[in-house]
């Protein structure tokens, strides 16, 4: 098992790269909003996005679930 | 389709990666010079990587029908051996001779320290003088924005053709300086660590392509050669013509590299009937 620090050595830039890439697709939206005029007629999975984000900026997590909240978050799109 | 890696260590990668670019029409690898993972403490052995580079390696590419060209620097980690720098600086202008040599490169910054700055200033003007192309260098994570803008202050007060400049390891963050001053940005697309090759289509959309070019990942930490061709089949996914492709992914490359007479490979058009 690994300790805290080899636990952020070992996946910190994972994870930054994996945020890169959300930040990448927010943008790549954006720009499309503004090609086309308008934005895309369902929003939903964005907004799922958005919220999913939420969830993980809180800092306050009583157990290490996050990932099945999200999971269950993931669940309202089909 | 024909593809160019303009950025490839080919001699931290193995035949079976030569066979596979081969298969993914890669028709041409261009090597830097960099660092081997460790501080070399001799100016002979460069000489020797250098040798490896400009006459070995060609001949190892050359069995898969891709053509291997080189560039020749002390990287900037090593930069902090003065003595070594400048014995190796003294001796380079024999490589730059080699039928398949490009240029001074890669130079660059790290920790943008004196040491370095003064290194890339000595590898630009040697370049200069032997009117040779240069790559640069610039740093990784948290040195990028930093270290991009040293290098451009660096070669502000200097005289250089801006045309003759390659400024490697661009993202989202420095690109447009580096474009605004009027050199050739290159991007290159690792696993993890710098720019991605959804990224990187992003970029292309954002900006002019003109003076873009692609690099995969190739080296001995984790790094993937077919980076590029995720970047090439993300861009066409998207709508862009296989021609505009080949304009960034081969013809880009050969128009900055073909600066050079050595550079033989022609800018390519696809034909639509």
């Amino acid at each position: 098992m690994l300790s805290p620090k080899q636990t952020l050595d070992t996946y910190y830039l994972e994870a930054r790269r994996d945020l890169l890439e959300v930040a990448a697709l927010l943008d790549r939206y954006d720009e499309a909003v503004n090609r086309a005029g308008g934005p895309a007629d369902d929003e939903s999975r964005l907004k799922v996005l958005r919220e999913a984000m939420e969830v993980l900026a809180q800092g306050d997590h009583p157990q290490p679930n996050r990932t099945e909240l999200l999971l269950e978050h993931f669940s309202k799109i089909n | 389709m024909q593809i160019i890696q303009p950025h490839y260590h080919a001699i931290a990668r193995t035949a079976q990666d030569y066979e596979r670019m081969a298969m993914s029409g890669v028709v041409a690898v261009c090597e830097p010079a960099f660092w081997a993972g460790f501080d070399r403490r001799h100016p002979e052995t460069f000489i020797d990587y250098f040798a490896q580079i400009s006459e070995f390696e060609p001949t190892r590419a050359a069995e898969f029908g891709i053509r291997h060209f080189c560039w020749v620097a002390v990287n900037p980690k090593e930069a902090e051996n003065t003595e070594l720098t400048q014995e190796v600086l003294r001796q380079m202008p024999e490589f730059l001779g080699k039928p398949n040599c490009l240029g001074v490169g890669e130079t660059g910054l790290h920790k943008s320290t004196q040491n370095e700055i003064a290194a890339l200033e000595a590898h630009v003007e040697l370049a200069m003088k032997h009117d040779q192309l240069v790559l640069i260098h610039t740093p990784h994570l948290s040195d990028k924005a930093h270290g991009t803008k040293t290098v451009l202050e660096v070669l502000a007060g200097m005289d250089v053709n801006p045309d003759k400049i390659w400024i490697d390891h661009v993202e989202e963050q420095t690109i447009e300086w580096v474009l605004d001053a009027g050199y050739w940005a290159g991007m290159t697309l690792y696993p993890v660590t710098k720019c991605s090759p959804r990224r990187a289509v992003d970029i292309l959309e954002k900006y002019s392509t003109e003076r873009l070019l692609v690099n995969s990942s190739a080296d001995w930490g984790p790094s993937d050669p077919f980076t590029l061709q995720e970047c090439i089949v993300d861009f066409r996914k998207r709508g862009h013509s296989l021609q505009e492709a080949v304009e960034i992914f081969h013809n880009n490359p050969c128009r900055f590299l073909g600066q050079n007479p050595k550079w033989d490979i022609k800018p390519i058009q696809i034909s639509e009937s």
